[in-house]
């Protein structure tokens, strides 16, 4: 009986210190290999190959330098960028103009579309390819990057209009009618009244429209031919053929390619958690 | 004024305001402004999304020649996909390999996406912390996350082999990504490390969704924490589980710019990492003449394959609540 009632506590401070351990370990699981990315990244590949977990003893930036210049970074980064924000901008704005009537109003038919948008969730899009490579083509939008901007605007609906129906759901009646009793129109209830009471959720919008259009490499590959238009993941594949040997550079380019997303989730951590587990929770 | 004009005219003006709302406020726009509204996101996603996705299983009965769509085939372009070499070799091939890929996917990142979500709901220190780092590696692009493996698994410069010697287990290093046995599994757990944040997640507003007082009461009827959790909170988290499930499953059969990373366009070593995503890639647009023909019928069976056995453990798993309530 007291051989129990001392042993409890104990077999307690055991299971957190396990509970420690784990999280602790797997932490440096996820951090080991990026802290190790930066730091080599600061020494020179020669360094790297004698010692591969050094420390850069004297950090230097030449390999972001040649990664950027040499390696074409600053052409991919700013196609990145612009076809990026162009496709999350146009999608966030035809999605919120959907979401606002879908949202407020019943009509016949408005079931029936809610779905439709919906049922975009759950297709795999990309094998979809053919068709629209043709249909591309046909456009004359094969190795444009308007075309893959129209492509990743589509993409980015679904999921869109159904965080920005829920939201626009929830606004009082009371707002729009008071606005309505004034004389407003439809167009100035959405743009003065409800749009600016949904800016939480345009912000999880933007930010999960935003990473993996950052990060897509399929649509890219296979509709993008000239370099000059090539976005970071494609530029990233020829990238590591043609640097093979000289990893600081490959470090360098990687870190290129992640920091507009690092800055994002430093900006953007509840957006980003809200859209992972939009649909369970309270 | 005295109260009871007061108040009738309080319920009036309430009155009115109700009769105001049910009137005009939720009395639909005329079909000109519902147009405006709808048809520019309508007509984005049809044209590009929902109408290629549709033309696939229509350009899967026809031959092409290059761009052009040709005659008519019925089933051949299926049929091809079977007997012809080397196609018939790979698809079989590289079906299994994402099979393999969502059992371990289930196995390894699931089961401690689970681990992390339960030991992070107890309130302790640095659980914003963790839930952060776990979560950084979703944010970083596959293709960087192959990459970025690719050079940590490096057998001549990669810093796990060089650890691993360092700590006298020099018998365990080895080319990861170069050995058909363990390219793979290496992979599987890359992916793993950069996805582990989502179920976490997912499991973790789950948990936060079960009420205190069942787990209060379980606590009051003596039962110990892994009861309570194996009893109460596992069956509880069965829906989560069960999206969990279905998103890890569609996740892996489209699986690309890791195994490209890691394994190049043809699934190196050997095919042994070939995966249908690089297969139907290749089919459509390194193939000969007829590509396009043979890759939208590709595209329709791995669409009715996600898609049916999506829906099928979908409905798997609402059975099993329903037996469990």
């Amino acid at each position: 009986m007291n051989a129990r009632k001392v042993s409890r506590p104990k077999r307690l401070n055991l299971a957190a210190l396990g509970t420690q351990v784990l999280l602790w370990g797997y932490a440096a699981v996820v951090l080991g290999p990026l802290l190790l990315v930066v730091n080599n990244a600061l020494r020179p590949t020669r360094e790297i190959f004698k010692n591969p977990i050094g420390l850069a003893t004297s950090p230097t930036f030449a390999s972001f330098v040649k990664a950027w210049e040499k390696a074409n970074f600053h052409v991919y980064f700013f196609n990145s960028l612009g076809i990026t924000v162009a496709a999350v901008v146009l999608a966030t704005a035809v999605s919120a103009l959907a979401g606002y009537i879908l949202g407020r109003y019943r009509f016949r038919g408005s079931i029936f579309l809610s779905a439709y948008f919906l049922a975009g969730l759950m297709l795999p899009f990309r094998l979809a390819i053919v068709p629209l490579f043709l249909l591309l083509n046909d456009l004359g939008l094969v190795d444009s990057r308007l075309g893959l901007i129209l492509v990743y605007a589509a993409t980015g609906i679904p999921f869109s209009v159904f965080i920005l129906s829920s939201f626009f759901r929830q606004l009082p009646q009371e707002l729009s009618e008071a606005a309505r009793i004034d004389g407003a129109g439809e167009f100035t209830i959405f743009g003065r009244i409800m749009l600016p009471l949904v800016r939480p959720a345009l912000a999880t919008v933007v930010v999960f429209q935003f990473v993996p259009l950052w990060n897509d490499f399929f649509f890219p590959l296979v509709l993008l031919r000239s370099t000059d238009k090539w976005t970071l993941p494609v530029g990233m594949t020829r990238f590591f053929g043609e640097f093979q040997t000289d990893w600081s550079t490959l470090f360098a380019g990687l870190i290129i390619t992640t920091l507009p997303l690092i800055v994002i989730f430093l900006l953007a951590t509840k957006q980003i958690i809200a859209g992972l587990t939009a649909g369970i929770g309270k | 004024m005295p109260f009871s004009k007061w108040l009738t005219k309080r319920k009036t003006a309430h009155r009115q305001k109700r009769k105001r709302a049910k009137g005009v406020g939720n009395a639909a726009p005329s079909w000109g402004i519902i147009a405006l509204f709808i048809l520019p996101a309508f007509l984005l996603y049809t044209v590009f999304m929902i109408w290629p996705l549709a033309q696939s299983f229509y350009f899967s009965l026809f031959e092409f020649k290059g761009l052009a769509r040709g005659a008519f085939v019925g089933l051949r372009n299926f049929r091809e996909l079977f007997t012809r070499y080397p196609l018939n070799e790979q698809l079989p091939r590289a079906f299994l390999h994402n099979v393999y890929f969502f059992i371990g996917t289930m196995l390894i990142q699931n089961t401690l996406g689970l681990l992390f979500a339960k030991l992070l709901y107890a309130p302790r220190w640095g659980k914003r912390f963790f839930q952060t780092v776990y979560t950084l590696p979703y944010l970083i692009s596959a293709l960087v996350v192959g990459y970025l493996w690719s050079l940590m698994l490096n057998p001549l410069f990669g810093p796990i082999n060089r650890a691993l010697k360092m700590v006298g287990l020099t018998a365990l290093a080895r080319p990861w990504l170069g050995d058909p046995a363990t390219a793979l599994p290496s992979i599987i757990l890359a992916n793993a490390w950069q996805w582990i944040g989502f179920p976490m997640l997912l499991f973790a507003a789950g948990l936060a969704n079960i009420g205190e007082d069942l787990r209060e009461a379980a606590r009051i009827d003596g039962a110990t924490s892994w009861k309570l959790f194996w009893h109460i909170e596992l069956p509880l988290l069965l829906p989560v589980v069960g999206i969990v499930t279905v998103l890890t499953f569609i996740g892996n059969f489209n699986v690309f710019g890791i195994v490209w990373a890691m394994g190049g366009v043809n699934g190196e070593p050997g095919g042994a990492t070939d995966v249908l995503g690089l297969v139907f890639y290749r089919t459509a647009f390194r193939g000969g003449v007829d590509a396009f023909g043979l890759a939208s019928a590709l595209a329709v069976l791995m669409f009715a394959f996600i898609f049916g056995v999506s829906m099928f453990m979908v409905g798997q798993f609402r059975r099993w609540e329903e037996s469990l309530k």
